[in-house]
């Protein structure tokens, strides 16, 4: 065991070397959700007039959609960040050391992992500062990161599945897409009570990214809510299993060694 | 050194999807501290070869041994004493050179003091004490290969797999890197398993060569032993007149089989040797046919191949990859 905690230690400390010398990952991730947050926060105040509306803040609503968008940036890093070790030929370097492949796959998102802290700390920051109260305070901004890194390394082991299966980085950003789709038809812009069309509100009622969503927004908007944040939890818990999973076993038929 | 630090393969086969074999009942031995160069056209098998060696990849069939172990069921008593630096030196652009060290190193287990000492001692072998703390992405791709080598000794393998360890780099860097090899083998005693499409490369620097062709080896032995095998020279005619090639081709055909010839020459092994020149010249000039230059050329490696595939290397180097289209 200590044997594996040490491969992790440094296959994730050049995990966190590399993404923290590349702008160009960390950058978007942290702006692109900030500028998505001004823009929707100043055009759908009218939204919180609707009888049911569960915020007269917007702003207080929609700041959990950044931590989604900054997870599922995660996802995409850490999926091309090993697609690219896969199709570079670094991974075959790996392999010809004692490494094993959890030590890969464990320490490969080191590097989204402090990315993702950075942007939930920048995020739930700039959130503070533009007016937004955290209902379930202090202690509840903490449990906030807690879930939004726990979210963001359950969307991590979906680019890290996709890039182990298919091996190639265009790949795993074909999937940024699809990802933001799935964020799309979920409760993250609007409440699914109020939710006026059928199959939307079904297709948001059936996406896990809703309960996600509602379980980091609840102690934004509402305080402590355990039925939300169990839910939030427990989705992010089944994903990041079954994405892992999948993603071992990607990463042992593509670790080939004998 | 210990006698196991020798390499031997028994009807080493691999076979990919779509009915490819790229390597076809391969048997080879490699002594303890020689340099074996392993020639080939690119798709002829070599790289899967050495991935099967090196216990990246099960063969489909056969047998081999590393350093005394078999690669098949004791990939980690192979990997803990072989060094490889593989085609394409996979080198992380964001790393200095010394982090990868500390990758690597750590990744074998050497204690932080021996990873430092390590990478300096390696460093400076190979010329990098200066661009120690550069990151990679800067480096020249003749640097990236001297860091890719020095990179597969920081455990002290005993035995050294390098996959064309030169494609691409200029004359000075190849050379810095062959002397480096040399020193290896001669000084250190270090087993070189080295695949290359280059028959200069493999003339300098293998004791021995093995030529594949087709996932087959089709010659094997020292080098001057190959070329003696052919024995005879060619001589090599580059018409004045581009519209002569035929029928120059024609006369010298009298003279002997064809051989392999630069672009714009035509030329052929002389049944009767070097003594024939002079006849191959008035015969030249009789058919009033001009020449811009001609030059007689002592077998080489290319001739080998030649008489053997009955194809230059250079020209059987234009085939389809299959080899690495399989191996991705």
């Amino acid at each position: 065991m200590s044997e594996t905690l040490r491969e992790i230690g440094f296959v994730a400390a050049r995990s966190v070397r590399r993404t923290v010398r590349q702008p160009a990952l960390i950058v978007p991730s942290i702006v692109f959700p900030l500028v998505l947050l001004a823009v929707s926060s100043s055009g759908l105040t009218a939204a919180t007039k609707l009888p049911g509306f569960p915020t007269h803040s917007y702003l207080d609503f929609a700041l959990t959609v950044c931590f989604m968008q900054g997870a599922l940036f995660a996802a995409i890093t850490a999926g091309t960040e090993l697609a690219t070790d896969i199709e570079s030929g670094f991974l075959d370097r790996l392999q010809l050391t004692p490494l094993r492949p959890v030590a890969v796959l464990v320490g490969q998102l080191a590097g989204a992992a402090v990315l993702s802290l950075l942007a939930t700390v920048v995020y739930l920051v700039v959130g503070v500062i533009a007016g937004v109260t955290i209902k379930a305070g202090v202690g509840g901004a903490l449990v906030l990161i807690v879930l939004a890194m726990l979210v963001s390394m359950a969307m991590a082991g979906i680019g890290s599945l996709m890039a182990s299966r298919t091996g190639r980085a265009e790949a795993v950003q074909g999937l940024f897409p699809l990802l933001f789709v799935t964020l799309f038809l979920s409760s993250a812009n609007f409440p699914r009570n109020l939710m006026p069309v059928t199959w939307f509100r079904d297709i948001a009622t059936y996406n896990p990214v809703s309960y996600l969503v509602e379980g980091m927004r609840s102690l934004v908007i509402t305080g402590w809510d355990s039925t939300a944040l169990a839910k939030g939890f427990g989705f992010a818990v089944v994903i990041a299993g079954l994405s892992f999973y999948g993603a071992a076993r990607g990463l042992r038929t593509r670790m080939a060694r004998t | 050194m210990s006698p196991d630090n020798g390499i031997r393969a028994a009807g080493l086969v691999r076979d990919f999807k779509g009915d490819i074999r790229a390597v076809d009942g391969i048997d080879l031995e490699v002594a303890p501290g020689e340099i074996y160069g392993f020639l080939g056209p690119n798709g002829a098998g070599k790289s899967t070869t050495v991935h099967m060696l090196t216990t990246l990849l099960p063969p489909t069939a056969g047998s081999a041994t590393v350093a005394g172990f078999d690669v098949a069921t004791q990939g980690p008593e192979v990997r803990r004493r072989i060094g490889a630096a593989l085609q394409e030196a996979a080198l992380d652009s964001f790393l200095t050179g010394r982090e990868h060290f500390e990758l690597q190193g750590g990744l074998h287990g050497l204690p932080k003091a021996e990873r430092r000492s390590r990478a300096d001692e390696l460093l400076a072998r190979v010329g990098l004490t200066d661009a120690a703390d550069r990151k990679v992405g800067g480096y020249s791709g003749g640097m990236k290969r001297r860091l890719d080598l020095a990179l597969a000794l920081v455990h002290h393998p005993t035995i050294l797999f390098l996959d064309e360890p030169t494609t691409g780099l200029d004359p000075q860097s190849r050379s810095a890197l062959w002397e480096e090899v040399g020193r290896l083998a001669r000084v250190d005693g270090v087993t070189v398993f080295l695949t290359t499409q280059y028959l200069e490369e493999a003339d300098v620097l293998a004791d021995r060569v093995g030529i594949i062709d087709r996932g087959r080896i089709v010659a094997e032995g020292t080098p001057s032993a190959l070329k003696a095998e052919v024995g005879r020279p060619s001589v090599e005619v580059v018409p004045a007149d581009p519209g002569q090639a035929e029928a120059i081709a024609a006369l010298l055909s009298r003279f002997g089989e064809p051989a392999s010839s630069s672009p714009k020459g035509v030329a052929v092994r002389l049944s009767d040797g070097a003594d024939e020149l002079g006849a191959v010249v008035r015969a030249l000039d009789t058919e009033g046919l001009r020449y811009a230059d001609l030059r007689v050329h002592a077998p080489s490696l290319d001739d080998v191949f030649l008489a053997k595939t009955g194809r230059s290397l250079e020209g059987a180097a234009e085939e389809p990859a299959e080899e690495q289209a399989a191996a991705a």
